[in-house]
């Protein structure tokens, strides 16, 4: 076998002899293994991917799944092609981007300010933790019928209760970012007489962007989930429209289209917000 | 560019509760204590663990207030932090989002009146100072414990402050680092006049370093004596001071300062104190 393809335990690969971290600082490198090459990595997980495809296509033409109920890969993709082309998914990824992406920055601009001030005082945090568990604990899509009859079936009541379930993760992740910076960084920035705006600006909210990127990523995969949910229920454009749609119209191929939609979504929204979180925090080790 | 400090009676009393009975109750961490530390002095101060080292400093640094007793740094009581003070701290307090250079910058900006270009001319001229000059553009984790507190170090003298004090500051560093950088610092201090306090409970540092050595008794803390060092320490880097016989003498003498407080079977009236229960 040869060692690219070796295979190795987590146990054999983390206790592995490699030089120390004073050895790599002075050489200015950093030890690798040699079963570890990027190239096959990222050849392994396409070939995962192509399996799974792989499989799709295959056990609905053996007759081992039923084609009628899960189509072969190749029909999805096809009816994918057709709702590109005209242009009809454009419109309903269309309406669900302006909704998660209007609930998303709206509770965004609102938790972060709303959570910093909770943390950097006492009794406020005090006054409005246990609060803050009981609508954290409650489920976004619980409350859905509550938006709807406070809100209408329209635009607000889908965008509101986005934002309700987006904001709560950045919120608690403000809290916490905020509420467990460094004392010494604190230390430091009083013995240099910075005033308590300075200190927050300078200080305490670049210490604390890490733990409210955490929660930032929660929240994008919070809008997504719950606009699809919001979407099913009432709605005539937007993609978990599209899914029910298809699906009460026995449209089904369609309906796997308009999943495949949504999973791609997930997967840029997620990729999107991890590449800002690697742009905001170069800095850490 | 140096200022005299005076404290007087100096005591501080902090509530604390017991791990044990929940109790709360007062804790003595100095009672009665009287220093003075002259203008461009560098004054190293050694006691057991516990004593109020680090009290006494923070006390200077204004990121306290004395319970009882006064504190004047040329004749003006010190009632609050101030520019005219700055403090390393052992944890290193860089902040670990900017790179070297910015870091000092950020304490030019708490200081205010200069431009960016004047903040980065200062912080470069202050990187040379304790070498680091190539690593400006590096993060705190990129850089060894050592160069981290020699950042540390060039940004508290970046603003020019009076009174340097330094809380244990190498005590997490390899014995080669910190003996070098003992050396560094005794040249910077020589070349600044900047008065030094320097916390430590190393007594070969503190030899090493003070021209006098200020050693604290157990809690509550006061100052048990003080030591004059009188140590040809020129050539530093070359000649290897501490293996001479006048330094063995002077730590010889500050050990067994020390060793005093050690001694068992002693309680001090500091421990009925600090048992008295709050009413």
């Amino acid at each position: 076998m040869s060692p690219s393809f070796r295979t190795t335990s987590l146990l054999d690969e983390r206790t592995e002899a490699r030089p120390n971290p004073r050895q790599e600082a002075a050489l200015r490198a950093r030890g690798v293994s040699p079963g570890r090459k990027r190239a096959v990595t990222l050849a392994r997980g396409v070939a995962g991917v192509l399996t799974v495809a792989l499989l799709w296509e295959v056990l609905p033409q053996l007759g081992l799944l039923d084609a009628y109920f899960i189509p072969p890969l190749h029909v999805v993709l096809g009816a994918w092609w057709d709702l590109i082309a005209s242009g009809e998914l454009w419109r309903h990824l269309q309406a669900s981007l302006v909704r998660s992406g209007v609930g998303f920055v709206l509770a965004t601009v609102l938790a972060i300010p709303i959570g910093a001030a909770i943390a950097w005082y006492r009794p406020v945090r005090e006054f409005f933790q246990p609060v803050l568990e009981v609508f954290r604990n409650t489920a976004a899509l619980a409350l859905l019928p509550v938006f709807t009859l406070l809100l209408g079936i329209g635009e607000a009541s889908k965008i509101a209760i986005i934002t309700y379930a987006c904001f709560f993760p950045i919120l608690l992740s403000t809290i916490s970012g905020v509420a467990t910076v460094d004392p010494q960084l604190l230390r430091s920035a009083k013995v240099l007489g910075l005033s308590p705006i300075a200190t927050f600006r300078k200080v305490v909210f670049p210490a604390a962007v890490p733990t409210i990127f955490t929660g930032i990523r929660i929240s994008g995969a919070a809008a997504i989930l719950v606009l699809i949910a919001a979407e099913l229920v009432g709605a005539n454009a937007g993609l978990g429209f599209l899914i029910t749609y298809s699906n009460n119209n026995m449209l089904i191929p369609k309906m796997y289209a308009a999943i495949l939609t949504t999973s791609v979504l997930g997967l840029a929204v997620n990729y999107g917000l991890v590449a800002l979180e690697r742009r905001f925090s170069r800095w850490r080790p | 560019m140096s200022s005299r400090i005076e404290l007087r009676g100096v005591g501080q009393t902090f509530l604390v509760r017991g791990n044990d009975d929940r109790q709360l109750r007062e804790f003595v961490a100095l009672e009665g204590l009287d220093l003075d530390i002259a203008a461009g002095e560098f004054l190293t101060v050694v006691g057991p663990s516990g004593c109020g080292k680090s009290t006494v400093l923070d006390l200077i640094a204004g990121l306290a207030k004395p319970t009882s007793g006064s504190i004047t740094i040329d004749g003006t009581p010190i009632t609050g932090p101030g520019l005219d003070r700055s403090v390393v701290f052992q944890q290193y307090t860089l902040l670990p989002w900017r790179t070297a250079q910015a870091n000092i910058e950020f304490a030019l900006e708490a200081k205010g009146g200069l431009s960016k270009a004047q903040r980065q001319e200062r912080a470069r001229t202050y990187l040379e100072l304790v070498g680091l000059t190539e690593f400006a553009g590096r993060y705190p984790h990129e850089l060894s414990g050592g160069m981290k507190q020699r950042v540390a170090i060039a940004r508290s003298l970046s603003y020019q402050p009076e009174v340097l004090l330094m809380d244990e500051p190498y005590g997490a560093l390899d014995a080669q680092t910190r003996e070098r950088l003992q050396e560094e610092l005794v040249t910077i201090w020589q070349r600044t006049g900047t008065t030094v306090v320097f916390i430590t409970h190393d007594i070969d540092e503190a030899v090493f370093l003070g021209q006098r050595v200020a050693v604290m008794s157990n809690r509550p803390g006061r100052i048990k004596a003080i030591v004059d060092i009188d140590l040809d320490r020129s050539g530093a880097g070359d000649r290897d001071v501490r293996a001479t016989a006048e330094f063995a003498a002077y730590r010889h003498e500050v050990w067994t300062l020390l060793r005093e407080e050690h001694a068992p079977g002693r309680p001090s009236p500091a421990h009925r104190k600090e048992d008295a229960h709050v009413a």
